[in-house]
């Protein structure tokens, strides 16, 4: 039994646990307790990790631990962490926790609710901690399935619709990933001897090149589908918006994240050569999904579709990042994710909380709501400022890091791109500042905007816990750089082997 | 090999001849008005027989080769009577129904008496002792399709099945003939050490393909399913594309992997096309059905379709994917079809439509069914997804990745209809749903054993390595 598998023995104990409760109040004390033991597990998880790195253990994963699960097939359970993969599970813990206070007013089936949204969870934490890839295929899988009921059950709007349209595009993209995963494993064993899911068995082959370019487009492309990667992005607009707050936020916070971390770890890390190769055509790829999401948040007049877009051009930078392959640029990938996973999550939560007041997402419906409702104005009006990367904030710290990154290429095609993608900065900031200028400022629209009330205790937490991190991590980013630094040289070794 | 061993080896078909007689007989001496007491008796004898074949036995042959007992072919027929308790357990509803007031044991003693055909079928050694099985299995079938006998539709599924399952099997014998012709020998051992790919035992093949296709259900050979799914009776359903078609599956990979082992080159190109198109004609019929038999009939075409990818990979990997999967199957398919017959019997209704707005009355209920159907689409953590993605891994290991690539794009499409029947129970509306109703004792045991397999079967590796165990030493 190993400290990591705690990450989904707590999820899943505190469902057993919800199971046996009944009605709203008892339902939401057990979730949060039972979340709130996950966070602390995290923190615990971080200043463990620190403290060994510290210490100078030179292993790339910590806590390994496996158990032989398939003997026959050689698939294992195995289980271990770096300090990417540590900080996402903090990320999921902190917006997990966030998420069971944004939804503290459930009322419609609020056991089932907390139920599917913690086993989403679970997916996601077995995803992060899971070393062999059929169990983090298995838990991918699971982080994506509870997905259609949270939002057929739970959502708004055309809601069967939105969640038909992103189950069946997200399982389309995890049924290519079963190939590329079947294919990585039966080509682990070149001189004989058995196969294997281990991603870190699976690092030490060198994969035939040709199967390489079969293999890694499936790859790359099954999990980019959950990072929104052009043109397989529009499951997020309509999901996101009709998702419940505590969804959107999960998903645009941490799911989208898994599509990235699987790209990183699982695509490139192990298929190095055909991702230099093919990389150009994923840059492009990316390039206009950062672009043409920054603009089409512009368009849009509900707030939700506003996020869902901005989370588009966000997650898509992200992968751009990652495909720049130095450590500049992966680095701030990485510190995007998670600076992203946090605000998104914030934007989503208090868009949910000002819906819920104003019955309205519209922004044209509504106007100076800063004067009755300031706190949740003013936290709105933060994570704007940290979305379009303001100094002091999260956004700053990895965009920053990530254009810097992808400047060291010389060559005029990742020049263009980098200028391109860096323009969309600009358009950013034109839909944050419309959006709060339009909503937040101005003159009261509706008379009964004015009798609106503001945050209540769980709101604030809710938003606080998040809002913590934001400035946290823009103020001190070396220590969560630092984490992340460690763990990337194993894997930007092995992907600049192949760069030239 | 003594006596007694003799019949260790012949357990299962003893003891179901046994029983069967004995249902018979106990019938006949009931009095008029307590003729009831025969699902009870059928229930609690059965039980004993599936536990008492579970006697651990050697592997050995009998009558000179024609038959053949191993650890496997238990096994085999180990699932077989499972699913077929759980199918008895099911029925009790159905058969309590005044218009079956007068032939209750017979459904008891049908089923039994195909059983053992299949049990007989599997153990073959030779293809006579194999179509003997085979046409044992089948006659009985169409008796039960058509056991609403004053029904037009059930009336017309048996006559539909009696009729087409004569011509398959016609078709089946004549490539058994010619296979026979070309080398000489009906015996499956003899016939694997001759066979070559001459001609004639291609065309025999071919035809040896088609009959099998016809009783699995694959495309093109699938088109009696929906008609004679939708007309049976439903637990009647429930044993035909559980049962039936597993029986046929097992003895159709046992017959690829010994007696065609040398001609893989011949198969496998057949196979490939059969596989893709079954999935893919299967999964696009089951989108557009709303009557829940003729949908679960669509999709278990495609479920076929996906075992033949585990029949693929051949060996002893081939052989314990499929049967690996068929035992998860067992569970999922009876459970589902389980909650379709509470339902039915309790409301009569059996469309997809009419499912909508189950959870607010029967929330356990749809939840069995949600489990079921989750598992069927192989979504985890369930055990739909251990098994499918085995047959996969199965197919990979013969590189055949283009396959599992068309494969995983139907998994993607089964799962819109899949997930449109859970749609229907939790998110859709209605003013009149199904109303509440406490279904029998016997049909949630068997829903409680379908459930607890969904859960265990996939997590516990080790019923897996079992099975690996077992077919490793054969093939």
């Amino acid at each position: 039994m190993s400290i990591l598998s705690l990450f989904v023995l707590v999820p899943v104990l505190t469902i057993i646990g919800i199971m046996f409760t009944a009605g709203l109040k008892g339902t939401r004390i057990v979730a949060a307790v039972g979340m709130g033991v996950q966070l602390l597990l995290a923190a615990c998880l971080m200043f463990y990790y620190l403290s060994v790195k510290g210490a100078g253990d030179l292993h790339e994963m910590i806590l390994v631990s496996d158990y032989n699960w398939f003997p026959s097939l050689n698939i294992h359970y195995t289980v271990g962490v770096d300090g990417i993969s540590a900080s996402l599970i903090a990320l999921t813990a902190v917006v997990i926790f966030a998420g069971i206070f944004a939804s503290w007013g459930m009322e419609y089936l609020p056991r089932e609710f907390f139920i599917t949204l913690i086993l989403l969870a679970t997916g996601v934490f077995g995803f992060f901690i899971s070393l062999d890839l059929f169990t983090l295929f298995l838990f991918y899988e699971l982080a994506v399935i509870p997905m259609y009921l949270l939002i057929g059950i739970w959502g708004s709007g055309p809601k069967e619709m939105a969640a038909m349209k992103l189950t069946l595009m997200l399982m389309g993209g995890s049924a290519l990933l079963l190939v590329g995963l079947l294919g990585l494993y039966f080509y682990s064993a070149p001189n004989g001897g058995p196969y294997t899911f281990n991603i870190l068995e699976l690092a030490k082959v060198h994969m035939p090149y040709e199967a390489q370019r079969f293999f890694f487009p499936l790859t790359f492309v099954g999990f980019g589908v959950l990072g929104a990667l052009f043109p397989f992005h529009t499951w997020s607009p309509d999901g996101h918006a009709s998702a419940p707050t505590a969804v959107s936020m999960l998903h645009a916070g941490v799911l989208m994240k898994l599509g990235a971390y699987g790209c990183f770890r699982v695509a490139m890390f192990l298929m190095p050569e055909a991702a230099t190769e093919m990389a150009w055509i994923f840059i492009i790829l990316t390039s206009i999904s950062v672009v043409y999401g920054a603009f089409g948040a512009l368009m849009q007049k509900d707030l939700k579709y506003i996020n869902a877009y901005s989370s588009v051009s966000h997650v898509g930078l992200i992968l751009f990042a990652l495909l720049m392959m130095n450590q500049t640029a992966i680095d701030g990938a990485i510190l995007q994710m998670i600076s992203h996973g946090l605000m998104t999550a914030l934007f989503f939560a208090l868009i949910g909380m000002i819906y819920g007041r104003t019955h309205t997402r519209n922004i044209y419906e509504m106007g100076g709501l800063m004067k009755v409702i300031p706190f949740l104005g003013t936290m709105y009006m933060i994570a704007g400022f940290a979305s379009l990367g303001l100094p002091g904030f999260s956004g700053f710290v990895a965009e920053m890091t990530i254009f810097f990154g992808a400047f060291q290429h010389q060559d005029l095609f990742h020049r263009v791109a980098t200028i391109l993608v860096a323009s969309s900065i600009v358009v950013t900031a034109v839909y944050i500042l419309r959006v709060i200028g339009i909503f937040l400022l101005g003159q009261i629209k509706h008379e009964e905007h004015l009798r609106l009330q503001d945050a209540k205790w769980h709101e604030k937490l809710s938003t606080i816990t998040l809002m913590i991190g934001i400035i946290g991590i823009g103020i001190f980013p070396l220590w969560l750089s630092n984490t992340i630094m460690g763990s990337l040289q194993p894997i930007i070794d092995r992907l600049t082997v192949y760069l030239h | 090999m003594t006596g007694f061993q003799s019949i260790l080896l012949l357990r299962h078909e003893l003891l179901l001849i046994v029983a069967a007689l004995a249902i018979i007989v106990v019938d006949l001496s009931l009095p008029a008005g307590k003729k009831t007491r025969i699902i009870h008796f059928s229930l609690i004898l059965f039980s004993v027989v599936f536990l008492l074949s579970f006697f651990p036995t050697k592997s050995g042959e009998l009558f000179g080769g024609s038959f053949q007992g191993n650890q496997l072919t238990g096994f085999m027929k180990d699932i077989l009577n499972l699913a077929v308790l759980i199918v008895f357990l099911q029925s009790g509803g159905y058969l309590r129904k005044k218009e079956n007031a007068h032939k209750m044991a017979e459904f008891f003693v049908l089923i039994i008496f195909t059983l053992i055909g299949m049990d007989f079928m599997i153990s073959s050694g030779d293809f006579l002792t194999f179509f003997i099985g085979l046409e044992t299995a089948s006659i009985p079938i169409a008796g039960l399709a058509a056991y609403d006998q004053l029904k037009s539709r059930s009336a017309e599924a048996g006559v539909k099945l009696i009729l087409l399952s004569a011509l398959s099997s016609g078709v089946l014998l004549y490539g058994i003939s010619m296979i026979y012709g070309a080398t000489g020998s009906i015996y499956f051992k003899d016939i694997a050490l001759k066979i070559s790919s001459s001609p004639l035992i291609i065309l025999g093949f071919i035809f040896f393909v088609s009959g099998m296709g016809f009783k699995i259900s694959l495309v093109p050979f699938h088109l009696w399913t929906a008609d004679v799914y939708e007309g049976a009776p439903i637990n009647v359903t429930a044993y035909l594309s559980v049962v039936s078609k597993g029986a046929a599956v097992f003895i159709f990979a046992i017959i690829l992997f010994t007696v065609f082992k040398n001609v893989i080159h011949i198969w496998e190109n057949v196979l490939y096309a059969l596989a893709v198109l079954t999935m893919t004609i299967g999964n696009l019929f089951a989108l557009r059905q709303n009557n829940i038999k003729r949908f679960l009939a669509f999709s278990s075409i495609a479920q076929a379709g996906f075992i033949m990818l585990g029949i693929m990979g051949t060996g002893g990997l081939g052989m314990t994917t499929v049967v690996y999967f068929l035992l998860i199957y067992v569970f999922t398919n009876l459970a589902a079809f389980g909650v379709a017959a509470a339902i039915f019997d309790a409301s009569g209704v059996e469309t997809i439509s009419g499912y909508k707005g189950l959870y607010s009355t029967n929330p356990k209920l749809s939840l069995v069914m949600m489990l079921a159907l989750f598992s069927l689409a192989g979504i985890p953590p369930v055990a739909g997804f251990f098994g499918k993605f085995f047959l996969f891994t199965s197919a990979g290991s013969q590189g055949y990745f283009i396959l599992i690539l068309i494969a995983v794009i139907n998994a993607t499409i089964s799962l819109y209809y899949y997930l449109g029947v859970i749609k229907a129970m939790f998110i859709d509306k209605n003013d009149q749903p199904v109303a509440a109703f406490n279904s029998s004792v016997t049909m949630r045991i068997s829903l409680l054993i379908c459930s607890t397999g969904i859960f265990f079967v996939g997590f516990a590796s080790g019923i897996f390595e079992y099975i690996m165990s077992l077919s490793s030493m054969l093939f």
